[in-house]
């Protein structure tokens, strides 16, 4: 009797999977169980308690390029912003430099010319094969052994490229720029109702409107104007080589140009080859069918194929953007002064406080590629074929 | 007269072809002399660095090099072509790290048994393939023999162990203890039960949406702190784990890929013949969806072993890390160039040639399916 039901229980489905869930279920309590004891023990051991008081700490250690003021009396907690600052900031900047240069390859991958894109493509397996950590050392080794000061590369009489980084103008901002800056996004609001206006009206009657250099005009003349309106508020402070260094200015560190340099040109071969995939895969009859009706070739290319191409081209793209800033947690290596890089390692290292600290710079990591995957998820929606079930 | 002709017409098709390729319009042909003019530049500059100027010799009068200043043509970086006499001297620590000399030869029989381990995986027409991928099975435990020591061998401390041995111990063995795992990963986060379901999402998530470098130093500094007093693994091992666990995460994204592709009446006539769960993906399943999703698992795997690079940031000597010791050396201060351009030659050989080999098999697929 025991028996039949016994077998009644084994070959049921629920029974299995209910019987199953619970025994993973108790051996991860088992294992989280002894792990936190274990921990717990360890800890007291070596005299290390728990907690998150040491945010209010003095950090104690100076940061070589900061976004926010600064010193090395301030709290480890802020001594964690200046680091995720830094590490948003070269991954905004990684992300940009990468798409612009990896469109630019993949067009060119495509290109006509049997040379050019030939060259394209031995950048792209020569850089895509080389792991990025190697090539952000040996970008920033170069640009160590830029010459010194005195003998400054100049660029266009206005930058300065030395061993110790790049000097450029830095701009004094005077009052009313910020009535330029404001003039500048209204007149991207206004551009974007124009658009829409014309747009309708183009449905309606068939007639195409100039739009383009309506808006561009628009968009550059308005803050142009305002700017001499409110007494040209914004100046810039050049360096001026005086002994042994620049006067005024600012400087770019090498440290934040080859992290730049590193990760932009490893990632843009990768996007490179999404960009080149998803413009092959447009079919051909859709080029011909455009040909067909007259569009020039230009016009193809931004009313037919790229639209098109986008949608095979952003998912793969979302997630290079997520390598990207993974990968700029390789900071460390050269000094960069990121998050992994002040908070998880030096921060570290002073409290000893490693669940901690590791727990929240995970979590950082974790919500900034959420955060990227969500707006690229959002950004990709509206991109997909529409009604189209 | 014939002659001739076809002479003619084998001349039209090399002007026919440049014409067409770098001649086609004049936009083209400005493309095409910019072109070459950059490479021309680029190249000439890069072949008289590493070839032509470059400074071969390793000994000097019947001694090794030792230092940069017997390196007769390179005084100043950049200025004369490489002097690879750093590269020939510090040969063994490339290879092998600081493992002792007089048992280097346990290392390169490994390095040599390597290859034959790999073939029976990669290529599934090889003849007497049965036993290759015995060998396969039986090739770790070699390794580990070998490598490590045991019985009849004195123990190399892995803290000995460096340069491409350790680089290829972390991507190879990295990749052999993630499949499984990953399997597993895959099968679970299609699981129909919800508890083991959100194990497996939750786990493959985090590890691909934080650092491989912030998982390396938790491996580091967490993993003494998790184990008991007596149970203390040694560098390498933790970065082991830390590897292991971020590559089964990507490569269980990669199998699930191929799950998917598989349509559902597989699973449905599978079932209606009364396999079981797990008969139904081991016989029916998975030998389909591993095959599908073999070029995206090695993309991971090339991934993976570019990553190892970055084991040095927790001081482990791998390739980098040996080259960036090797620069230390004040002796040698300088040689950066050649340093890093030799290192990238080495990884760009494995990670071409895995890409090589992933592109043959995408196309072996395509003709096997069509």
């Amino acid at each position: 009797m025991s028996n039949k039901i016994f077998r009644k229980y084994l070959f049921d489905e629920k029974a299995r999977s209910l019987f199953f869930q619970t025994l993973v279920i108790g051996i991860f309590a088992v294992i989280i169980y002894l792990v936190t004891k274990q921990t717990a023990y360890n800890l007291e051991k070596r005299g290390i308690g728990t907690g998150f008081e040491f945010l209010n700490i003095a950090a104690g250690y100076d940061i070589s390029i900061s976004l926010i003021p600064y010193t090395s009396d301030d709290t480890h907690l802020r001594a964690y912003f200046v680091g995720l600052l830094n590490t948003l900031l070269i991954s905004i900047c990684g992300c940009f430099l990468a798409t612009i240069l990896g469109f630019l390859v993949g067009i060119i991958r495509l290109s006509s010319n049997w040379l050019f894109r030939n060259i394209a493509y031995v950048y792209v397996e020569f850089t895509r094969n080389v792991p990025v950590l190697l090539q952000i050392i040996l970008y920033y080794t170069i640009l160590l052994y830029l010459p010194k000061i005195k003998n400054a590369v100049v660029l266009f009489d206005t930058f300065y490229l030395t061993n110790r980084g790049l000097f450029s103008p830095s701009p004094i901002i005077k009052e009313g720029f910020s009535i330029v800056l404001l003039s500048f996004f209204a007149s991207i609001f206004v551009a974007y109702f124009i658009k829409k206006f014309f747009k309708k009206k183009q449905e309606l009657t068939g007639k195409q409107y100039p739009i383009f250099y309506i808006n561009s005009a628009l968009i550059i003349f308005t803050p142009i104007i305002f700017y001499f309106l409110m007494g040209m508020p914004l100046e810039f402070n050049h360096p001026v080589l005086k002994g042994f260094n620049f006067k005024g200015g600012m400087v770019i560190r090498p440290e934040f140009i080859g992290m730049l340099l590193g990760l932009s040109i490893y990632t843009a071969a990768f996007i490179s080859e999404t960009v080149r995939s998803g413009i092959v895969s447009v079919s051909k009859g859709q080029k011909e069918a455009s040909q067909a009706l007259g569009l020039k070739s230009n016009l193809i290319m931004r009313l037919i194929i790229i639209p098109q191409a986008l949608r095979v081209i952003i998912p793969p793209l979302t997630s290079q953007y997520l390598n990207l800033t993974k990968n700029s947690s390789l900071g460390i290596a050269i000094g960069y002064a990121d998050l992994v890089h002040g908070f998880g390692g030096i921060s570290l290292n002073q409290t000893g406080k490693a669940i901690e600290i590791m727990f929240m710079v995970m979590t950082t990591y974790l919500t900034i590629s959420l955060l990227i995957s969500f707006f690229m998820n959002l950004y990709n929606k509206s991109v997909q074929f529409k009604g189209n079930a | 007269m014939n002659l001739n002709n076809s002479n003619l017409m084998m001349h039209n098709k090399y002007y026919n072809w440049i014409q067409k390729n770098l001649f086609s319009s004049w936009i083209n042909s400005i493309f095409t002399i910019i072109a070459l003019v950059f490479l021309y530049k680029v190249g000439s500059f890069f072949l008289n660095w590493t070839i032509f100027e470059a400074d071969f010799r390793y000994n000097f009068q019947g001694e090794l090099i030792t230092d940069r200043i017997l390196c007769s043509k390179n005084i100043v970086p950049g200025e004369y072509g490489a002097c690879w006499a750093i590269i020939f001297v510090r040969w063994d620590q490339f290879m092998y790290g600081f493992y002792p000399t007089e048992e280097i030869w346990r290392v390169n029989l490994t390095f040599a048994l390597l290859p034959l381990a790999i073939i029976g995986i990669l290529f599934d027409k090889l003849p007497y393939r049965k036993y290759f991928i015995y060998f396969t099975f039986f090739f770790p435990f070699f390794a580990y023999y070998m490598l490590y020591g045991g019985p009849g061998f004195s123990v190399i401390d892995t803290n000995k162990w460096g340069g491409l041995l350790v680089t290829l111990f972390l991507g190879v063995t990295g990749i052999a203890l993630a499949f499984p795992l990953s399997i597993v990963l895959a099968l679970g986060r299609r699981s129909k039960m919800p508890i083991i379901k959100s194990i497996c999402i939750l786990f493959i998530e985090f590890i691909r949406g934080v650092p491989l470098i912030t998982l390396l130093f938790t491996a580091n500094v967490m993993l003494p702190l998790f184990l008991p007093e007596g149970v203390n693994p040694d560098n390498l091992l933790r970065a082991l784990v830390a590897v292991t666990l971020f590559q089964s995460a990507y490569m269980a994204e990669a199998i699930r890929g191929g799950l998917q592709a598989i349509p559902r009446g597989q699973v449905e006539a599978a079932q209606s013949l009364g396999l079981s769960y797990w008969q139904t993906n081991r016989k029916i399943i998975l030998p389909q969806a591993l095959k599908i999703a073999i070029p995206p698992i090695v993309n991971t795997c090339i991934g993976l072993f570019k990553d190892t690079s970055l084991v040095l940031i927790i001081g482990l000597f791998d390739l980098l890390g040996i080259g960036r010791a090797a620069l230390a050396d004040m002796t040698w201060t300088k040689l950066y160039y050649e340093v890093y351009v030799f290192i990238s030659l080495v990884f760009f050989i494995f990670c071409f040639g895995m890409s090589r080999y992933s592109l043959y098999l995408e196309k072996k697929l395509k003709t096997d399916n069509s």
